[in-house]
């Protein structure tokens, strides 16, 4: 997929705000000295009166986006990853989830594509931590366009979400205004490739990689479902029995720790509805380090090639 | 004991390889590795017990490094120090390497706790201090933070138990540049005057141009001699200092040099390519 366009999700949520700053007067954006990283900084400079600083002061952060929300904003609050859902954790329990402030956590930086800066950067606990919480709805996109689609149904939805977006750039897997697009949902799950033989779901940019994963299976004569599971919570159950009953193994596969993420919601479907065989693909809980994105990526079990051999055992 | 001269002529080693590192790796920090170059230089060559050849020694001083993106300027003090060969410098941040883009204590000799979460560090800090209280060990914990990291609420929950603890064992040091990654600190969320700050929060304050190698040398010496309260030093500095270039620039934060930047710092800093 070397010739194909790549956007980072980060960029894509960046545009979004923007636009959605002319429709929505009560937008407001929140930073905690990334605008530059979380790319709310375009959103900055069209309407400086709506975009507030707070400085590196994320817990802070959350708790103020909760007063600001439930005084009849929608706000979205971002940081890395690391920090909107683990250093501010508790808060953005008690203080967004448990009161159902209209706070949109957008996290950046989610996973070991950060890269260099390493193990205390990079978060593969985030999806888990956020889909235990009440009312907390979770969303990973895998492309620039399934993000904006994604955030504008959101946004118009009144209650709290999450969105773990990436740093780096991801190959463009929907296009703006086709059929594929158009049915993208939260909470739906999308069948992106059809097969029988094995089931590959997917989220975030492990998304492009199934494909690719899919394609060498075609090959090797197994064809092989890839389905776009973006929404983590609520999952839609629907398409993981159909995914159990049809296929009758699936793998799943996130940038994130293969305990308490997709995997894991995927598993307590089929543990409950219909047993199923599942290889997961992900963090095998262990920290990360420093590293270009794509030797990480080997390293630590997440390539396209990882996904074959999963669907293949 | 080495002279202020000299101490300023091994920060100017320690700046070009800090530099080298960052270039050689691609990204980094230099900005607040520069601005914290002379601070450490003075901490590690003139003022803490260390010994490179045993870094856990017992009874050794310790330093936290709260603001751990200026890994690169701690993993160039140590090297120089002693502590390691400093042409490992130009593994930073390459997979594999020790000298991780934050510092691990797991991997690099002389770091005595992991840091990059902004805040964290200093109540580490005040923790170890406690524990050596209690121990009754006589030596000491320093911290450094930087001062948009002293926007982190953790800080001032950890300057009030350290004042409770009376901990005279402890100094901190704020790197004090005015400046963070969405600009000027005054602006983003003024933190100033710190020194009245932890004045009041109940620690012995000393102001410091953090550039000023004998200033440090004798305002360390000072901070030493504090009894029953936490000391912290003020250090007014210039971020990415060395550098016309990047002198006062947020920009400069987290970015490597190209080679024609890296180029003229060196010329700037003394060094050669
Ligand atoms: C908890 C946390 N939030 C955010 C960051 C991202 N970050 C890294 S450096 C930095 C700015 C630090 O500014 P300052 O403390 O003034 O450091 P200096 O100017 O000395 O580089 C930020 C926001 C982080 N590392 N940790
Ligand atoms: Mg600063």
């Amino acid at each position: 997929m070397a010739d194909v366009k790549k956007t980072a999700t980060r960029e894509a949520y960046g545009k979004f705000l923007v636009e959605y700053g002319a429709e929505r007067e009560d937008l407001i954006v929140m930073s905690a000295d990334l605008s530059g990283s979380n790319k709310t900084d375009g959103f900055e400079k069209a309407y400086p009166e709506r975009f507030i600083e707070c400085g590196i002061s994320e817990q802070d952060m959350m708790a103020e986006a909760a007063g600001i929300a439930l005084s009849g904003h929608v706000v979205a609050a971002s940081s890395f990853a690391m920090f909107a859902a683990g250093r501010a954790y508790e808060i953005v329990r008690n203080s967004i989830a448990h009161t159902k402030a209209n706070v949109k956590v957008c996290a950046t930086h989610g996973g070991i594509t950060v890269g260099e800066d390493g193990a205390t950067h990079q978060t593969f606990e985030d999806i888990a931590l956020m889909r235990v919480l009440p009312d907390m709805k979770v969303i990973v996109p895998a492309d620039a366009v399934s993000t904006k689609i994604l955030m504008k149904q959101e946004f118009d939805t009144d209650g709290p979400a999450y969105f773990r977006l990436g740093r780096s750039g991801v190959p463009e897997i929907y296009i703006e205004g086709s059929d594929a697009a158009s049915q993208l949902k939260v909470g739906k799950a999308y069948e992106i490739m059809e097969g029988n033989d094995v089931a590959i779901i997917a989220n975030g940019i492990m998304v492009a990689a199934a494909m690719e994963a899919a394609m060498e299976l075609r090959e090797r004569g197994v064809k092989a479902r890839v389905i776009d599971m973006h929404t983590v919570k609520p999952i839609d159950e629907d398409a993981i029995i159909r995914a159990a009953e049809e296929c009758g193994h699936i793998v799943t596969a996130e940038e994130h720790s293969v305990i308490g993420g997709l995997g894991s919601a995927v598993a307590e479907v089929t543990a409950q509805k219909c047993p199923c065989r599942i290889t997961m693909v992900g963090q095998h809980d262990c920290f990360g380090e420093s590293g270009k994105p794509a030797e990480l990526l080997k390293k630590y079990g997440m390539t396209a090639e990882d996904i074959v051999k999963a669907a293949l055992q | 004991m080495k002279t202020a001269a000299e101490l300023n002529m091994i920060a100017r080693d320690i700046r070009i390889d800090a530099l080298r590192g960052i270039h050689a790796a691609g990204s980094g920090h230099p900005g607040g590795s520069f601005s914290v170059t002379d601070i450490l230089t003075a901490l590690y060559f003139g003022v803490m017990n260390v010994d490179p050849a045993d870094p856990c020694m017992e009874g050794r001083d310790r330093l936290v490094l709260s603001k751990g993106h200026a890994a690169p300027a701690l993993y160039a003090t140590l090297a120089h120090r002693g502590f390691f060969d400093p042409e490992e410098m130009l593994s930073l941040r390459h997979m594999g390497s020790f000298l991780q883009g934050h510092p691990d204590m797991h991997k690099c000799p002389g770091v005595e706790i992991s840091t990059g979460s902004l805040g964290q560090g200093f109540s580490a800090a005040v923790g170890m201090a406690i524990a050596d209280k209690l121990d009754k060990k006589d030596r000491r914990t320093f911290v450094v933070t930087g001062d948009g990291e002293l926007q982190e609420g953790i800080i001032w929950e950890a300057a009030l138990q350290a004042a409770k603890y009376g901990l005279d064992n402890l100094i901190a040091v704020v790197d004090w540049n005015n400046l963070q990654i969405d600009g000027v600190v005054d602006t983003v969320k003024k933190v100033a005057p710190v020194d009245a700050k932890f004045a009041a929060f109940g620690w012995e304050v000393f102001n410091v141009d953090g550039h000023d190698m004998q200033a440090l040398l004798d305002t360390f010496e000072k901070a030493l001699k504090v009894s029953g309260k936490p000391v912290c030093i003020v250090a007014k500095t210039v971020k990415g200092k060395g550098v016309s270039f990047m002198e006062n620039q947020a920009g400069w934060h987290g970015k490597a040099p190209n080679d024609e930047q890296l180029a003229q710092a060196l010329k700037e800093l003394g060094g050669e390519m």
